[in-house]
């Protein structure tokens, strides 16, 4: 556990750098950490976060790629194409989520 | 190693409902975490990706002595007794309630799993003897399956992969 200074403010991170209080997170937080994974965020990146944080909203915790997928209207090959390589800990770690549980 | 992608291939050779999904489930997990996956069908594996037989793939209760869990309300670890198991229906009945367990997890049918791996960007292929052996040809597989390969273009293909046989 280790605080961090993301878009001048400070958060609680863990090891792998993800926000352990959802609630700390906000929208300039989501568009550095996306730009430490190599990403400029969009309208599309925005409707799949969006989506992200609105389903812990309600199940307090980040929903695994399959879930997105079917819920956000957003197509598999669309998702690994906004966040490439390993979108499953991305998507979840730019929208201020802790890692999906669940295995699809 | 840190440029390097982790790579992860799978060697599919059962056809049996329950051996077709740790690839499909680990495959997935492992694309999803960035990681590069190759799957390779050979044998009986080939039924997974074969148009006519992939919504058909069974589970048999006969030789299974794991197959027992707390059933239709009944606790305690109740099996099929395996002489029962050669009666007709039996592996339909055992297929049926499996499937149904699934789709109740929410784990999407084997012909979806390998759509979306497909396109996650999972590379799939035939093994070139057991297509041969079974004369199939590449339009009795699902479109995710990009080649029928040799043994030895495979090896060529995983060079540097952790390799996991199911």
């Amino acid at each position: 556990m280790a605080v961090k200074k993301i878009a001048g403010i400070e958060v609680q991170v863990n090891d792998e750098g993800f926000l352990t209080n959802p609630a700390e997170w906000t929208k300039e937080i989501a568009v550095e950490l996306a730009k430490e994974e190599g990403i400029e965020l969009t309208p599309a990146h925005w409707a799949v976060i969006d989506y992200c944080r609105k389903s812990a909203e309600t199940s307090g915790k980040a929903p695994t790629l399959r879930t997105i997928t079917t819920e956000a209207n957003v197509s598999t090959k669309d998702l690994f194409a906004l966040f490439p390589k390993g979108p499953a800990k991305k998507v979840a770690k730019i929208s201020g989520l802790g890692k999906p549980e669940g295995c699809v | 190693m840190a440029d390097q992608p982790r790579k992860i291939a799978f060697i599919c050779s059962k056809g049996n409902l329950d051996m077709v999904y740790p690839a499909l489930v680990m495959g997935w997990a492992a694309i999803g975490n960035g990681i590069d996956v190759t799957i390779f069908f050979t044998f009986w594996g080939m039924d997974m990706i074969n148009k006519d037989r992939v919504d058909h793939l069974e589970v048999p209760p006969i030789g299974n002595s794991s197959m027992k869990m707390n059933m239709m309300g009944v606790p305690g670890y109740v099996g099929i007794p395996q002489i029962m198991g050669i009666i007709p229906g039996m592996t339909a009945f055992a297929s049926a309630l499996m499937k149904s367990k699934m789709k109740k997890l929410g784990v999407p049918t084997v012909r979806e799993y390998l759509e979306m791996l497909s396109d996650a960007g999972a590379n799939m292929y035939a093994c070139k003897m057991s297509v041969d052996m079974f004369k199939l040809k590449k339009e009795d597989f699902l479109p995710c399956v990009k080649d029928i390969v040799t043994a030895g273009d495979f090896m060529d293909m995983t060079e540097g992969a952790q390799i996991v046989f199911i």
